[in-house]
This record gives structure tokens, sequence and C-alpha cells, in this order.
């Protein structure tokens, strides 16, 4: 059977050049990066070298770079190392106020909930159709107490891009006019294949990145904290990583993580071009040849690798599953795919009808995709949601 | 966004590619709709009633199900169970049995199966009240 992955967003495979890069350090140079013999000063000249890689391709000092176990403990601990920061002049009444957006992934909501059990306020800014969310909001929600924004770079679901440069200067001006500190961070983990990682242009104070997501191995992260941020720690045990992350460095993780980072911005112009044809190729010809269908995210400001819909009256797991038989793999935001009642928080916040949030498919392209695989796809969906249509009940 | 296929079995699979019994009844004697969009699940069940030797039986049973993989797998699986059986009997399919008979639903998947079974009665229940009223 034709097999066709469009499911980039979720992970990517590894790329054959991180694989060479990172087979030496299993066996053969396999030192613990804190020991002092020959075997860890091995280790740790190398993880210094991919420190002072992944800085230099974001421009920004070896220093401020965290390599840290996934994409999600990053986020972590961004957002609550930045909060225990505050926690012991917290005792004196003060109150910590945050601000992020209803559309993060959960490692960056869920985060923000547990907070607010704690005590922490934390406003939760509202996006339009698109999923954009609104500067003029974000003035707003600004109080002098505000400690931490956290928008994501783009949206992982529907594709849509965040203002991030507009909201960096939007906190800069407000972070004068009130006179206060408080940090911007990013989760740029569905961007790094085609978007500008240069931290002092984006003027974020806290980044992160997730390995797996651009050709990288699984189980490293990477975060980005500006040097002079207040943060501390939420595991312990050790000085590694700047005692922000302890734990011995996994050393050819890490080496794989710098080397698909050097790819991914090295190729970032061919593959902007290369997967925005396809995936315009893919929208066209699915919003074309599948009646009841919109688009969700925004038409133009979104990732050129996501192609994401709702189909109306039928159910995106079955969707999915079918596609999943004819050897298409996509994902799905409906509730039966969650383990939750619930269908995707983004399409909700985007003031999409729950039942048509039940029918969303997320096609995500990638390094791999070719035409003859997207032309597939468009011979097989409009069999699989006309088949299914003809399950749905007339009258609902 | 978790990939359920794997939580899935063999039999649901094999139901949800391949439903049996999908479609409507043209006047049919029983019929009944269970769920809603909101919810993402709606089942619609057909009944079509014959008496033999004076005992009513189901002579055929329809569905169709906008849902997710359990549930036009449990809705199929619930006609095959019922056709040809004594209404008696028909009425008393429990959500437990069509479990079983699937070889197992995931934890967050046995509302289907309660769904199903809800049908099956529901659709007895307006075939009866529909003998009752004289026509």
């Amino acid at each position: 059977m034709k097999k066709v992955y469009l499911d980039y967003a979720a992970t990517t495979p590894v790329l054959p050049e991180v694989v060479v890069a990172m087979s030496p350090y299993w066996s053969e140079k396999f030192g613990n990066a804190s020991s002092l013999h020959s075997w860890g000063r091995e280790a740790r000249k190398t993880v210094e070298e991919a420190r002072r890689k992944v800085a230099s391709l974001i421009n920004a000092e070896p220093e401020e770079i965290i390599f840290t176990g996934t994409t999600t403990t990053s986020d972590n601990l961004a957002i609550l190392g930045v909060a225990n920061f505050q926690l012991p002049t917290s005792r004196f009444r003060q109150r910590f106020h945050l601000i992020t957006s209803q559309i993060e992934h959960h490692a960056i909501l869920d985060t923000f909930k547990f907070l607010e059990k704690q005590g922490f306020e934390v406003n939760y800014l509202s996006v339009d159709k698109y999923g954009m969310v609104n500067l003029e909001e974000l003035a707003k929600a600004i109080r002098p107490e505000t400690k931490l924004v956290s928008v994501m770079y783009a949206n992982n679901e529907v594709g849509t891009i965040e203002p991030i440069k507009g909201i960096s200067e939007k906190l800069k001006a407000k972070s004068e006019e009130l006179g206060i500190k408080m940090y911007f961070h990013t989760d740029a983990a569905a961007v790094v294949e085609y978007l500008d990682l240069d931290v002092q242009k984006l003027g974020v104070d806290l980044m992160t990145l997730g390995s797996h997501k651009f050709g990288g191995p699984k189980g490293v992260g990477i975060l980005y904290i500006k040097k002079g941020t207040k943060i501390d720690p939420i595991t312990f045990g050790g000085h590694h990583e700047n005692g922000l992350w302890p734990g011995t460095e996994a050393v050819p993780l890490i080496v794989g993580t710098a080397r698909a980072l050097e790819l991914s911005i090295k190729n970032q112009g061919s593959s902007v071009k290369r997967v925005t044809k396809l995936r315009e190729k893919l929208i066209k010809g699915v919003l074309k040849k599948v009646p009841e269908t919109i688009l969700t995210g925004h038409p133009i400001q979104r990732l050129p690798d996501i192609a994401s819909f709702c189909f109306k009256k039928v159910e995106g797991e079955a969707i999915l599953l079918r596609l999943d038989a004819e050897g298409i793999a996509v994902s799905s935001g409906s509730a039966c795919t969650s383990g939750d009642l619930r269908p995707s928080h983004v399409l909700l916040a985007m003031g999409i009808p729950v039942e048509e949030a039940h029918g969303s498919i997320r096609f995500s392209l990638g390094r791999n995709t070719t035409e003859e695989e997207i032309n597939y796809v468009l011979e097989v969906l409009p069999r699989v949601i006309s088949d299914l249509r003809k399950m749905t009940p007339k009258k609902i | 966004m978790t990939d359920i296929k794997g939580l899935y079995s063999d039999k649901v699979m094999d139901h949800f590619l391949h439903p049996r019994n999908m479609g409507e009844i043209k006047n049919p004697d029983g019929v009944a709709t269970v769920g809603n969009p909101q919810c993402g699940d709606v089942m619609q069940m057909f009944l079509k009633i014959e008496k033999k030797d004076g005992k009513e039986y189901v002579k055929e049973a329809k569905f169709q199900t906008l849902g997710c993989g359990a549930a036009i797998s449990t809705s199929s699986i619930a006609t095959e169970m019922i056709k040809g059986k004594p209404l008696a009997e028909a009425e008393k399919l429990t959500n437990k049995a069509v479990m079983e008979a699937l070889g197992g639903l995931p934890k967050a998947k046995i509302h289907c199966s309660v769904l199903a079974a809800e049908a099956v009665k529901k659709a007895i229940a307006d075939y009866e009240s529909k003998k009752s009223v004289p026509k």
C-alpha cells in the first residue's frame, strides 16, 4: 500500500546527516560531560560546541542556550522558572500577573492553569476567527504586576503566525510607560524550518524549540533564556545547564539537535517555497473537491506546512482512521482523538461551532512531501469524506 | 491529538471500515435518534418488525451514524446482534454485550456502546408506542 506521511507537525523523521553526526556519541565517545578525565572532557567540548552552534544560529550567546528534556519541559521551565523566582516575594501579598493566549499548546496552558491554582493571576488572550491575537487586547491586559507574557510564534493546529515582533514592541513600550520589567516567552516549536528565529529581531526573552519537530531526535528541547532574565530551576540536583536543567547532558541528542537546527535554518528559503507550493495545491484542491469544507487558520499569515480543515457532517477521528486505512497519516482535533469530551480548544477559541470542530483534520507537510503524494490525497480524501457522509443521519 | 488506532480491536476496525446494515429503512416500524452533534455522535436506528407464530421478530435493522470509529462500529454490530432476534430479546441488548462482541473498547469510547444500546431500545419503544395507537 502507498504510504503518505502528512503529520510532520507531530514529528519529523531524523535527518540522515543528523544520524551520522550523533553516531560516535553512543558507544564510542560516551563520556559524561561532567567528568574530569579525557572521556568527560571530550563530551564537554562536544556539548559546548553544539551550544555555540545553536546560539549563533539564533543570534544569541552560548550561555543563553539551555538544553532540556523535551519541548514541553522547555515550556514548563520558562514559565514555572520565571514564576518560581517571584515566589519568595509573593508572600508579601504582592499580586503577580501573567498573560498568555487561549490557543497555546497544552505544555503552556496547563502550566498557567497550575500557576493559577498557586495564586497567580492569569489572563488568557482571545483570538479572532483566524486564530490571531489582538495587540490592543494585550496592551489593555498589561498591569504594573505583569511579570510574564507567553504567546506562541505560530499555532501548531491551524498554522496561524502570531505577530511576535509586534507583541515584543508593545511590551517594550508598556514596560517603559509603567516602569516595570516583564518577560516575553514564545513557543517556537512549530516554526523552525520556515520562520526567522533571530531572537534579537524578535525581541523575545525566552524561546522554546523542540528538536524532533525539525529533523532532530526526540527527547531533547532547547530553551533560549536572555542574559539577565530572573529565573529559578524547577528540578534540582546539579550544576548542569547553568543549574536550570540538572541532569547528565544527553550528548548525542544535543549534537543531533545542533546539526538539525543548522540544516533547517540553512534550507529555510527553499523549504518555504517548496512546501508552500504543495500546501496551496492541497488547500485549493480540497476546497474545490470536497463540499461543505472550511479552511481553518489564517489564509495568508500561516505556516507553509499546515493545511487544516473542518469537514462538516463528519467526525474527525473517523476521517483520520479511514485515511490511515488508505496509507495517509494526518491529525485531528476532534474530541474523540483528544481523550477529552471537547474538541480542540484552538478551534473553539476561534469561534468555530462545536459540531464543526468535531470534523477537524490537519495535514502537515514536510521535507519529503511530494506533489505525487498531494495528488494521492486529493484522489482519496473526497471519496473518504463522501463515504462517511453517506453514513450521517439526514436529520441531525 | 492522540492516535487511538492502537487502542481499537481488530473487530472494531473491521466494523468501522466495513459497516454492516448501513443505511435507512423506508417506512420503518420503529426509528430513533440518539446523541447530538455538539457531542460529536448522532446515531439513528431503523427497524422493520415481523410477526411469526404470534411472536414479534426484528426482520431488518439499519443504522446511520455521525461519529468516531467506535460510534460507527458499535452501531454496526448492534444491528447484527438484533437482526432476526425476537423483539423481547433484542430489547435486552446491553452496552456490555456490544462491547464484548467487539472485543472491548477503549475506556473513553464506552459511551458509544451505551449510545448503540440506547438507540436499539428507543427504536423498539417507538415501535411499541406506534402499535398501541389505533390507526
